[in-house]
């Protein structure tokens, strides 16, 4: 009998959307426009320089270290600022070299163009005479 | 040779900060995405979530608020009644509800009450709105601040 190793059922195309670390899940808006999609992320903390924005594979990957100006030994504290880490499974295509970032007051917004064919297309109807 | 002191109260502090940290999770408004969210039905009085610091001279509070509108913010002191009150904007009012795929962020008007440690100069406090934190410096006022007894050495 010939013995055999079945390799465990990997998903593929799944790239690990986990951390080892321990990070904050920001706070997100994502709406819809005609030309694409939006993406609104409640960063405080956070320098413009800190922020990495990236498409792979369809996944939307944010990440963001946020600088705290209060530290140690807090008289009081209700908040702990870590890195932040979230990730979105994108349905559509998305324009990769279009995509834009503002940072405003902590807050990012992407801009996520859709692929140009996916871009609703108005279509004239001529009428023969 | 060096001497420890054990601080069993510090230890405790350190729990008791590790157990909070823990039942966080249960409790819906402090949940993890709520921490920057304003969530009117759940945070109305303890948004924005602060931090505190003093040193001999000054009160420091930095308060977690992205994506106010800088003209709303509001900060005023009484004695040791510290309010902040802003308004969180909505992004674009003319966006169909039917288009979103998720808010979470939240938006609106909020006050919050914060009692300092001491009272403060109400005429000297600085405030800065950098990247959605609102630091502010309050100066302790004259009063509350511990003296320096000399003690004279007989």
């Amino acid at each position: 009998m010939k013995e055999t190793t079945v390799p465990a059922n990997v998903e593929k195309n799944v790239p690990d959307t986990r951390e080892d670390t321990r990070v904050l899940i920001p706070p997100v808006d994502i709406f819809e426009t005609e030309t694409g999609l939006v993406v609104v992320a409640d960063l405080p903390g956070v320098n413009k320089e800190d922020i990495e924005v990236n498409v792979e594979k369809n996944i939307l990957t944010l990440k963001a270290k946020p600088a705290q100006h209060l530290k140690d030994n807090l008289a009081r504290q209700e908040y702990e600022l870590l890195p932040f880490h979230r990730q979105f499974q994108l349905s559509e295509a998305v324009d990769q070299s279009g995509i834009s970032a503002e940072m405003k007051y902590g807050v990012l917004t992407i801009h996520l163009p859709k692929v140009k064919e996916q871009q609703p297309r108005k279509i004239e109807v001529s009428v023969a005479q | 040779m060096a001497t420890f002191y054990w601080e069993p109260l510090a230890g405790l502090d350190a729990i008791r900060r590790e157990m909070d940290r823990v039942m966080e999770q249960f409790e819906p408004a402090r949940r993890g995405y709520a921490r920057s969210a304003f969530l009117p039905s759940l945070s109305a009085r303890s948004y924005p979530l602060i931090n505190m610091n003093e040193d001999a001279d000054n009160v420091y509070v930095e308060a977690l608020a992205p994506g106010l509108n800088p003209d709303s913010i509001e900060v005023t002191v009484l004695r040791d009644q510290l309010r902040i009150a802003g308004e969180k904007a909505a992004i674009n009012p003319d966006i169909k509800p039917e288009a979103y795929h998720r808010s979470e962020r939240g938006a609106g008007r909020f006050t919050r009450v914060i009692t300092l440690p001491t009272e403060v100069d109400g005429n000297k406090v600085a405030a800065e709105y950098k990247n959605g934190l609102l630091l502010l410096t309050l100066p302790k006022h004259a009063e509350a601040k511990p003296k320096q007894i000399a003690v004279k050495v007989g």
